[in-house]
């Protein structure tokens, strides 16, 4: 049961209180590049949610199970970047083809953004994260899987907000871009009143 | 330093390359799509600047529908006669040449000329605009003139001039999507090599549509009875010009007792 609630605390922190882009100011690329729509920005996050969570369990057993395994005595825990890249870019490939057969409307609607999920500083900081904070395996799975899903979470509410801002007439000055990077400011601010919730 | 502390990595790295490689190389062949590779060469063809004047999203996404069929070949309005050539000769099939055509705002009724309903203070969009009451203008015709065509341009072709909205012909390209999104419908191609149109589109009688508008069409039929050719008609009490009869001799324009036909080349 402590194990049970350790996991539920460690979910909702990595959720809400260090949410990925409002308090680690992780995958701001995305956040800020698909978040015209909340239906494509939907479309993102769960593409992003499954790269991190399966990325997450990958990155997880390589690590223990190849680079620093206890079976063997070698240590090659300072080729874990290196590792994570090739692991998370394979794993970006296939789910790439695996939408292009079977989901082509996301496929389309993700575009250049997919590919982009490679090098999404979120997912690889998701595994090195885990690492940095030995975590065992549910441990590892359930942090990969909220921390996405609190990065959904923002890109969602952050679309919403800007196609409210699209009607909205602003200073020629704060048009478009400007704008969008107060807003998402603003956001992050709110976001901030989580970090005075401690667990346990 | 022993040797084991190189070949281990490497031979585990390796490894991970390997059965990734593998793993996407086997996936690559199930997950296969068939892609019709005309459509890579169609849109090659059309010009690429996503305009939506064709009612697509995208210049692909009319390519995908040429080659399905839902299109006609010379759907593109923007499109160059060479590229709508290609585009037939990748199809096979013969198309006729599309007439270049540029947008032409008909109406007249500019902030010095048309009468106000009300003062307007809302999101700055025709769309809007004309849900409140069909917009600002007395004239349930007339240009709205808040710029839903501007924004929708992308060659910076049509601006608001005195709460009207003018096409620069010089850059405009005939693409269509600021004639699509006009509520009020007042935006039309019409063939570059026309020369007078009748910048009014007001269905109201002559009387009504003096209380609207100091430039508007009051249906006085005094173009259609000096045009030598016969070349307009006034319906719904509005002219129109045949632009395939015209001979461009300018009486109309010079008779227009509201000066509403004018040059329009």
């Amino acid at each position: 049961m402590e194990y049970f609630g350790s996991v539920m605390s460690l979910m909702f922190t990595a959720l809400l209180v260090e949410n990925f882009i409002f308090s680690k100011f992780y995958g701001c690329c995305p956040f800020l590049g698909v978040s015209e729509k909340p239906a494509t920005a939907l479309g993102m996050g769960m593409a992003v949610t499954f790269v991190i969570t399966v990325s997450s369990a990958v990155t997880w057993l390589v690590y223990h199970f190849l680079l620093v395994p206890e079976w063997a005595d070698y240590d090659l825990g300072y080729l874990k970047t290196i590792a994570f890249i090739l692991v998370i870019a394979a794993l970006v490939q296939f789910i790439e083809m695996f939408l292009r057969k079977f989901i082509p409307t996301l496929y389309s609607a993700l575009g250049i953004y997919l590919p982009l999920i490679t090098t999404n500083c979120a997912v690889l900081s998701s595994a090195l994260l885990i690492v940095q904070k030995e975590y065992d395996f549910i441990q590892a799975v359930c942090f990969g899987f909220s921390a996405s899903l609190g990065f959904t979470l923002a890109i969602v509410v952050f679309a919403g907000v800007r196609s409210r801002m699209e009607n909205a007439d602003p200073p020629r000055a704060f048009k478009g871009f400007p704008l969008t990077l107060i807003a998402a400011g603003l956001l992050a601010m709110a976001f901030s009143c989580f970090s005075g919730i401690k667990f346990g | 330093m022993q040797i084991q502390d190189v070949l281990i990595p490497v031979a585990i790295f390796a490894g991970l390359g390997i059965l990734f490689g593998v793993i996407l190389a086997i996936a690559s062949r199930v997950f296969a799509v068939q892609v019709d590779e005309r459509v890579e060469q169609i849109t090659e063809a059309l010009p690429g600047a996503n305009c939506g004047g064709c009612g697509y999203s995208g210049c692909a996404a009319l390519a995908e529908a040429i080659v399905k069929g839902e299109a006609k070949p010379n759907a593109c309005n923007s499109c160059s006669s060479a590229g709508i050539k290609t585009i037939g000769e990748i199809m096979g099939m013969e198309v006729e040449e599309a007439v270049p055509l540029h947008a032409h705002v008909m109406c007249s009724g500019n902030c010095h000329t048309a009468a106000y309903k009300y003062r307007y203070e809302g999101a700055s969009d025709c769309i809007a605009a004309e849900k409140l009451g069909s917009g600002n203008k007395a004239c349930p015709n007339g240009c709205i003139g808040l710029g839903t065509c501007v924004a929708a341009c992308k060659y910076d072709a049509i601006h608001i001039v005195d709460g009207l909205a003018v096409v620069d012909d010089t850059k405009c390209i005939g693409c269509g999507a600021c004639a699509t999104l006009c509520p009020k419908h007042i935006i039309t191609l019409i063939p570059v090599s026309s020369k007078y149109c009748v910048e009014c589109r007001s269905v109201e009688n002559g009387a009504i549509t003096r209380k609207h508008c100091d430039a508007g069409c009051i249906a006085c039929k005094i173009c259609e009875k000096n045009c030598p050719v016969g070349a307009i008609t006034v319906t719904d009490f509005v002219a129109s010009i045949d632009q395939s009869k015209c001979i461009s001799c300018g009486k109309c324009a010079e008779k227009c007792p509201r000066k509403v036909i004018k040059l329009c080349d």
